[in-house]
């Protein structure tokens, strides 16, 4: 009930409100800025921060062999620190060989099914949020930077379509709120710009670590849209949307929030 | 309980009779026992008992754990630097299983 | 660890003069008679019957808590930590959770300095104490009280 009293309110304010014409905040704020500064703090704060639990096992898990084939990533790969330095800051990228858009949940699975025939780990399982987290973790602090021409071109032009269409019973856009509401209170939380640059993250909420995509359905529980399942297509569309759309934002992940 | 995911911060060397801070983090849920699951069936209470830290073999450090304690919990404690040596971080869940790290600190 | 059962009861006037400083202390949330009783009397039963003093213990917790479900705690006890004077242990205690105890913190002298940091949950807004048990035998106590807003509408998922 809680639930639906917040969204009555919240649409109250939308009314009238007209969705922003524009593509890019002017200004693109990190996701941090809107969290309290308990949160700011534990994020910032690598010995306190209960995401590092997820990185310091995707550290461990970089090493151990699996598969058919007995490789670990590092047998590959070799430092992880070293060789997957700014790495997912590229992505989500247009994979050479599948012309599939894929992230870095994406790229883990199949190097595990390709390269070390071992089974695709399920989205949210821990081990493949350690080692999103362990690799995201190693582009801290650098730019994003993704292709958004070529074999690219399509998926974003889908994106930015997703991110502006209304959808849901609320009949809500993601830009609506995540660009016509910025600062704006929404129950407890304050609507940031949407920014992926904190994520995998560790939220309160969950008292866990979790991808982008569980956020991303958050959002469309929220507007009581359809929840589509990890890993979607239209999910990674908005991802390749949503990194271009941060700018020359660093990458924060992983972020504490609420 | 396997051996769960745990962080351990202290210095690796410290000057005799400093007052060093230890910060440790543990990935566990600590359910409450106050939640259902999707069909809302109670989920039941799974959380850790206690956290002990032994140095050189004496305990230095000992917490007792209810419901209350956040997600993966985390607990800052300090200790005075008395010797080179060894100190064993132990976390008990309420079945007796056990999570154990050592960590070395060189004392000058 | 189970709420400490104690066979010394608290006297009824002990009980009432307590509850009458933790509701001074927490004017604001008006906690109901009966979550007032209920931590006095865990303090007491903590203290076997003896009145806690205020002072000496800082407990420092955010006025505003965006979520319950962590909310970052130091505890710092002020004490010399030397073998004839140190702080035993620390309780930390909550108003309005479903149990009373949260967690408990025992030292020893070779701690150096009384001070403990962790993060607790709340269920609701309320008064957190933070009582002190000392070497001789003393108990001292120091709160703080915390605002928990709700939990987000937008979620589910
Ligand atoms: C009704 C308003 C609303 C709509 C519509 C909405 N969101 Fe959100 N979104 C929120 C709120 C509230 C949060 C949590 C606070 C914050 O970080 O903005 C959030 C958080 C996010 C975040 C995390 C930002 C961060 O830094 O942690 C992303 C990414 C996001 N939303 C993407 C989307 C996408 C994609 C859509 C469309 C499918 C969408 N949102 C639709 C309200 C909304
Ligand atoms: C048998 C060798 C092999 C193993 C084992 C392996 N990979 Fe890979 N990995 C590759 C190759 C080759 C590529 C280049 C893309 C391709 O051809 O698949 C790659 C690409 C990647 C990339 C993208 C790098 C970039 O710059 O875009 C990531 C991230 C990655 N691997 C992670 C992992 C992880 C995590 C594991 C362990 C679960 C792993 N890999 C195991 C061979 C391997």
């Amino acid at each position: 009930m809680r639930y639906k009293l917040g969204i009555c309110v919240f649409v109250g304010v939308l009314t009238g409100a007209d969705v922003a014409a524009q593509q890019r905040p002017a200004t693109p704020l990190p996701g941090s800025v809107f969290q309290s500064p308990e949160a700011r703090a534990m994020q910032s704060d690598d010995t306190s921060n209960p995401a590092m639990l997820w990185v310091e096992k995707g550290r461990s898990l970089w090493t151990k062999s699996d598969g058919a084939t007995g490789k670990s990533c590092a047998s590959c790969h070799g430092d992880l620190q070293t060789v997957m330095k700014g790495v997912a800051a590229r992505y989500p990228l247009v994979d050479q060989k599948s012309k599939t858009l894929m992230n870095i949940e994406g790229r883990i699975n199949n190097c595990r099914t390709d390269h070390q025939q071992a089974p695709p780990l399920p989205y949210e399982s821990n081990e493949l949020l350690s080692l999103t987290s362990a690799i995201t973790y190693q582009s801290r602090g650098d730019v994003r930077l993704v292709g958004i021409d070529g074999a690219a071109e399509p998926f974003f032009t889908q994106g930015r379509a997703l991110f502006e269409q209304r959808q849901g019973q609320l009949n809500l856009a993601c830009v609506q709120c995540h660009d016509g509401q910025v600062g704006r209170k929404l129950r407890g939380d304050t609507v940031s710009q949407g920014q992926t640059h904190g994520w995998p993250a560790y939220r309160l909420e969950w008292q866990s670590m979790g991808s982008l995509h569980r956020r991303i359905r958050s959002c469309s529980i929220g507007v009581r849209a359809e929840v589509l399942p990890y890993g979607a297509p239209s999910y990674l569309a908005l991802e390749l949307y949503l990194a271009w759309r941060g700018g020359s934002l660093p990458m924060e992940s992983p972020g504490v929030r609420r | 309980m396997a051996q769960l995911p745990v962080r351990i911060i202290l210095p690796s060397t410290a000057k005799k009779g400093d007052i060093i801070e230890i910060k440790t983090l543990i990935q566990h849920a600590m359910e409450t026992g106050y939640r259902r699951d999707d069909v809302g069936k109670p989920i039941p209470r799974d959380i850790i008992t206690t956290f002990a830290v032994t140095y050189g073999g004496v305990e230095v450090f000992k917490a007792d754990f209810n419901q209350g304690v956040a997600a993966n919990p985390y607990v800052a404690f300090t200790t005075i630097a008395t010797e080179s040596g060894e100190l064993v971080f132990t976390w008990l869940d309420e079945r007796g299983a056990a999570t154990i790290e050592r960590r070395k600190v060189t004392v000058s | 660890m189970a709420p400490q059962q104690s066979k010394y009861a608290p006297s009824r006037r002990k009980v009432i003069a307590s509850g009458l400083a933790v509701t001074t202390a927490s004017l604001l949330h008006s906690p109901t008679r009966a979550e007032v009783e209920e931590l006095t009397k865990t303090i007491f039963e903590i203290t076997r019957g003896a009145l806690p003093r205020y002072g000496r213990v800082k407990l420092t917790l955010p006025e505003l808590a965006e979520n319950g479900n962590l909310v970052s705690l130091l505890v710092n006890v002020d004490s010399p930590m030397t073998t004839d004077d140190y702080v035993k242990t620390i309780y930390i205690l909550s108003e309005k959770n479903p149990l009373v105890i949260v967690a408990r913190f025992h030292l020893t002298p070779r701690a150096g300095r009384a001070r403990v940091r962790s993060n607790i949950r709340l269920a609701t807004t309320q008064q957190v104490v933070a009582l002190a048990e000392m070497s001789d035998g003393t108990f001292w106590q120091g709160g703080s009280s915390v605002i928990v807003t709700l939990a987000a509408c937008i979620d589910g998922g």
